[in-house]
């Protein structure tokens, strides 16, 4: 800020006059109007507002006139100063915005390039699997009971009404561990884990048992040693087949679709009194057996798929894992999550769940 | 069980217009599981007739073959009646024989169309079909040769060769072995249509006398009932009947001679296993007893057998003549030259059936009736009907001997109220209903007030208890009668803990890049030789297998390791750059806490016993275990990638430790399969620290050479039960100062040997109650810090809760945590 100049140069007093004064004014818009850039707005403003600009200049003299010419002289500078400043600040805005919209276009790059630095991980389908069959009956109120994989031969067997001599035993071809008067399996099922559930619990119980199980099958596209399963069990007074019915077709509804729904075929499981085979209506052509004038070939133009077994729980097995048979009814249910996903995700090989292609398990993502 | 319909249909009148379709549906829903309908004549489309061979010039060829140039009368199948000149290369026919032609315009099973062809210098207008051309079987010994009068030139072949005889094939669960047998099949598809019924087994029978071949039943729970009968003057050379050959075989059974197809028929007809023996080599009365430990007897299979006592055995003078019901014996096998047999139908204990046929791996359509159950009433019956079929088509005389010892055993008799199968199934089943079913299905009913009991039928040995009772009302009801209800909703506890922690694991992992994978568990010594494991390393203490599936992989695993390793390679050598792989699973270690007890079935076991059982059980820790290999960063237009390093495999194990909220240490360790340079050991920080979760690092060479996998490949493996049991249950909210911070980079100078997590706890604790954070950023070696010296450069960043720190705090702290580094790691700042 400059005070009252007491020491000023009588040559500098020129731009004091009026001509030179709106000379100075008009170089200035002439060069602000010129300005291409930033750049050279910002010598423009140096060189026409900053302290050796004529306006500056002229403004520095006004202090040196005799007071009644103060008063003009500064009225007409603070105007073409401030027609100046104004300029400066509208070309301003202008070069700012033709600035960034320049630096916008100059920075474009190419965002079709590949951006996978890091390979992208995912969950196996058996794994979300289980757990989307998890989500659906913990959403009804059931629970999710585990036990273990090598068992004892009672739980897997003795306890389900599969005694030393019933026929079944021989269906289920068993892994034994070494010695066989260890009375160890390789669980057959998931059943032991209901048994472990009624033991340990009373009722109502309701759960479902998913897990790994085992058989001495070979191993093909349709067969395996090692697969999973999951079984369902519903402990309670006044249960009855209508309510297994009407779990299966909800768990059915859920898993494959509104409107696919199940239906029972009388058949034999120890464990189980009535026993039914469940079959579900085929999700892909919905029940008709053909698609497009073609055969079904999900279900072989049967349009229904064989999904699992089940029945009302049999006493025998109740009485022997202290549930009071007097009083409680029961239900459960099995079938195979691998088998399952295969259908549903037309899986033709079930190898692939077994061999680790990681093409394979990214394919499902982390969720089903 | 393959029924042919027509034999079906010849025990129950079923509706008319019922297709075979239908009625395999209907049985299927009444619990005889339709596995596939055979309609040999479906593959095959006419003319397919019978012809007469008129002539037959052999004709020998350049290439070694003689063919057959014949003219055949097909009367006007052809429609001129003039004979119709064939090539055939079979030569078991002469002039005069019936034969089945197949016309120009047929076509055979696997679309093998006939038309009139030039070949061997003729033209040949059509084919003499042999038994495998027609889908009828394997034999193609030669051309099919009708029996005389089989039919007139011309006449459709079909119905002869039962061509147009659908085959119904049934899975039959083992609760129905009555369904083993045309008898019972019949019986289901009567109860399916309401239909009339005629029970083969419903026959007039001689009188039982004392006149017969002499029987002795020591064991009268093993085989309650013993009927033998005897045709004599039996001629050995007599054909079965056409008829009963194509039943046995649409059944698929082979036929052999006339004395075992006929037994082989009235099993497949009456369910009743029988066994003939050659009269003239059976010394003396026939005895039933157990074995004694330790004989022997050889069976027809040429098997010596050493037998056990609970092992049924018919003998006679000579000693044991066979396993009952399981397997005759040798010395009274029937032969070709046999003329006088002896005719046994029993009734077996269905267990020692069982345990006789497992314990000497025998597996026979007989040993499968009887092992299931028979129905006990028909041993007369059975044994009656195989004496008229031997002597109506094998020329024989009965004997007027009927001997019949023993008496079928009672059959049960159950209690239920009326409304339990109402109340089981949920469908409304009154009780007029349920006696009506009841009975259709064959019981006898006595009728109460509230409850009916109600004695089994003899060929149902499966129904023993209320609830299969209720099972046979509810099947003949019908399934698909059962109403959909969902049970009330139960006020279920939601996830477990684990369960929810499993999934966050999962979760992480994934998105760290890794993938799951899901292998078998099953290791051998190669396994554990491949990843170097001392001889006395804990993980080779397995639990073996009795029966593994291969001899090479006896042992259920004791780490996730192998199976990892093994899909890392398939992968790389499938073209993967890079790979990173997870498993989740358990592994499992001996308890050697003695055998796991058996108990009783009849009630609760007690607390105890429970306790006892669970103990007994192994170990069974579940693990998670990482293999990355390869590439784990790509490189790409931002740069070079990376290979996977032991940072990797360190980093998942504080990545999992963060995301689960436990604290974990790392520290240098050595141990197989890692190397022993780069392998840290992760236990549990802050006052559980020793709780050892696994190992992280990088893999063994040796051990990456074994495995087929690029050097440099890393790995980890820890106990997750461990890691979830340690994690934090409710995070309390931070607390955190919002005023400025003070960084502060200090690089010191160590012996290189120093561990870095030393200096950085010296830092840590030297600094005090100022200090938010300490990182290493870089860690440099180089000539000017001379040999054996590394640099640390770490990063302080200090703050306060309450105020602004000046300079002079904040050096003061960094100055006092370099002074506690130097004075325990001999660091000195550069």
């Amino acid at each position: 800020m400059s005070g009252p100049n007491t020491d000023y140069d009588p040559v500098e007093v020129t731009p004091l006059k009026a001509e030179e004064v709106e000379a100075a004014r008009d170089a200035a818009l002439a060069a602000i109007a010129a300005a291409a850039d930033l750049a050279e707005l910002k010598q423009v403003r140096i060189d026409h507002t900053g302290d050796r600009s004529p306006l500056a200049l002229a403004n520095r003299e006004i202090g040196a006139l005799p007071p009644q010419a103060r008063k003009e002289a500064g009225q007409r500078i603070g105007r073409a100063r401030g027609a100046v400043n104004k300029a400066l600040a509208d070309r301003q805005a202008v070069l700012e915005v033709e600035h960034e919209e320049r630096m916008l276009v100059e920075e474009t790059v190419d965002v079709t390039v590949p951006t996978d630095r890091v390979p992208t991980g995912a969950r196996h389908p058996l794994t979300t699997g289980a757990e989307l069959i998890a989500d659906i009956f913990v959403a009804m109120g059931w629970e999710v009971a585990e036990g273990p994989v090598i068992e004892a031969e009672w739980l897997n067997f003795d306890a389900l009404n599969l005694g030393p001599d019933h026929p079944a035993r021989t269906m289920q071809d068993t892994f034994w561990t070494d010695p066989g008067d260890d009375h160890l399996v390789l669980r057959t099922h998931t059943s032991p884990v209901q048994a472990r559930t009624m033991l340990q619990r009373t009722p109502p119980i309701y759960v479902i048992c998913p897990g790994r199980v085992f058989r001495t099958d070979e191993y093909d596209a349709t067969h395996s040693p090692v697969f999973h399963q999951v079984e369902g069990l519903a402990i309670d007074e006044g249960i009855t087949m209508a309510h297994l019915k009407g779990t299966l077709d909800h768990f059915a509804a859920q898993m494959f679709g509104e409107g696919i729904n199940t239906r029972f075929r009388p058949s034999y499981f120890p464990f189980t009194e009535p026993s039914a085979e469940v079959d579900l209506v085929c999700f892909v052509c919905r029940g008709a057996g053909e698609l497009d004038g073609s055969s079904c070939r999900t279900c072989r133009g049967e349009g229904w798929i064989e999904w699992g077994g089940c029945g009302v729980v049999n006493p025998r097995v109740l009485a022997a894992c202290g549930v009071d048979a007097e009083r409680y009814t029961g239900f459960a249910f099995g079938m195979g999550i691998d088998r399952t996903l295969m259908f549903r995700h037309g899986i033709e090989d079930l190898r692939e769940l077994f061999e680790g292609d990681v093409r394979f398990t990214t394919a499902f993502g982390t969720e089903l | 069980m393959k029924a042919p319909a027509s034999w079906i249909r010849e025990y129950v009148d079923l509706p008319a217009g019922v297709t075979t379709e239908e009625l395999a549906a209907r049985l299927t829903a009444l619990g005889l599981k339709l596995e596939a309908i055979v309609s040999p004549g479906d593959r095959i489309t006419g003319p397919l007739v019978v012809g007469k061979v008129l002539t037959k010039e052999p004709e020998p060829q350049k290439n070694g073959k003689t063919i057959n140039w014949c003219t055949v009368d097909v009367g006007a199948a052809n429609g001129t009646g003039e004979p119709q000149g064939i090539v055939c290369g079979a030569h078991n026919f002469a002039p005069g024989d019936l034969v089945v032609v197949v016309l120009p315009g047929g076509v055979l099973p696997g679309d093998f169309a006939i038309s009139a062809r030039k070949t061997y210098g003729h033209v040949s207008a059509g084919m003499i079909c042999s038994a495998r051309e027609l889908g009828l079987g394997e034999d193609h010994d030669g051309i099919i040769v009708l029996p005389e009068g089989a039919g007139e030139p011309g006449e459709s072949a079909f119905p002869l060769l039962g061509l147009d005889d659908d085959v119904i094939e049934f899975e039959i669960n083992p609760d129905r072995a009555y369904a083993l047998s045309l008898r019972g099949i019949a019986r289901e598809a009567a109860l399916a249509y309401d239909a009339p019924y005629r029970d083969p087994a419903d026959r007039a029978l001689p009188e039982p006398n004392a006149t017969g071949h002499p029987v002795r039943i020591d064991d009268p729970v093993g085989c309650p009932v013993f009927v033998a009968r005897k045709v004599t003057g039996f001629d050995p050379t007599a054909a079965s009947p056409d008829w009963m050959v194509r039943r046995l075989t649409q059944a698929g059974m082979r036929p052999i001679s006339l004395a075992v197809d006929v037994t082989n028929y009235v099993m497949l007809e009456i369910g009743r296993p029988i066994h003939g023996y050659d009269a003239d080599r059976v010394r003396g009365p026939i005895g039933v007893r157990r074995a004694r430990e330790g004989e022997r007897v050889t069976t027809l299979d040429g098997a010596e057998r050493i037998l056990s006592i609970e092992d049924l055995v018919v003998t006679d003078d000579s000693g044991i003549i066979g396993l009952g019901g399981v397997m005759g014996g040798e010395t009274t096998e029937m032969s070709e030259t046999t003329t006088s047999i002896l005719v046994e139908a029993a009734h077996w204990d269905a267990v020692s059936m069982f345990r006789t046929g497992k314990r000497h791996k025998i597996t026979s359509e007989a040993g499968k009736r009887n092992e299931r159950g028979v129905d006990p009433v028909v041993t007369q019956a059975a044994a009656d009907r195989v004496v008229e079929l031997l002597t109506t088509f094998g020329g024989g005389t009965a004997d007027p001997g009927v001997t019949v010892v023993g008496l079928p055993p009672e059959q049960p008799r159950i209690t239920i109220s009326y409304d339990l199968p109402a109340r089981v199934t949920g469908m409304p089943i009154d009780a007029a209903t349920t006696v009506a079913h009841l009975e259709a299905v064959g019981c006898v009913l006595e009728k109460g007030d509230t409850t009916l009991t109600a004695t089994t039928p003899p060929w149902r040995p499966d129904l023993t208890d209320p609830f299969d009772l209720v099972e046979e009302v509810a099947r003949v009801v019908g399934y698909d009668r059962v109403p959909s209800v969902l049970p009330r909703e139960a006020a279920g506890r939601g996830l477990t803990r684990e369960q929810r922690l499993r999934r966050r694991v999962g979760r992480t992992l994934a998105g760290a890049g890794c993938a799951e994978v899901i292998s078998f568990p099953f290791v051998g010594d190669a396994t554990f030789d491949a990843l170097g494991l001392a001889a006395d390393d804990v993980r080779r203490a397995t639990v073996r297998l009795a029966n593994p599936l291969s001899s090479e992989e006896p042992s259920y695993t004791t780490t996730l390791l192998p199976g990892l390793l093994k899909a890392v390679a398939r992968n790389l050598g499938r073209g993967a750059p890079g790979v990173a792989l997870f498993e989740t699973g358990t592994v499992a270690f001996p308890a050697d806490r003695g055998p796991a007890p058996i108990y009783g079935v009849d009630w609760r076991p007690s607390d105890d016993e429970l306790a006892k059982l669970f103990e007994a059980i192994p170990d069974q820790p579940l693990h998670l275990a990482v293999v990355l290999a390869g590439e784990r960063e790509r490189a790409g237009w931002w740069g070079e990638g990376r290979d996977a390093g032991w940072a990797d495999a360190v980093g998942l194990v504080r990545r999992l430790g963060a995301e689960l909220g436990v604290g974990v240490d790392v520290a240098a360790a050595r141990r197989m399969p890692w190397h022993p340079g780069r392998c840290a050991e992760v236990r549990v920080a802050g006052p559980e620290t020793g709780v050892v979760l696994g190992h992280a690092g990088e893999l063994h060479p040796k051990v990456c050479q074994a495995f087929g996998i690029p050097a440099r490949s890393a790995a980890l493996e820890i106990d997750l039960d461990a890691l979830m049991r340690h994690a934090r249950d409710v995070v309390p909210g931070p607390d955190f100062s919002t005023y400025p911070v003070a960084k502060e980079d200090v690089a010191l100078v160590v012996d290189a040997k120093v561990r870095s997590v030393a200096v950085e706890t010296a830092l840590r604790e030297g600094a005090g109650d100022l200090l938010e954070s300490v990182r290493l950023f870089d860690v440099y070696t180089g000539e000017q810090l001379g040999e054996g010296k590394k640099s640390l450069a770490f990063a302080l960043r200090f703050r306060a809760d309450d105020r602004t720190l000046t300079e002079e705090e904040t050096a003061a702290a960094r100055d006092a945590a370099v002074a506690l580094a130097a004075e325990r790691t001999g660091a000195v700042q550069r």
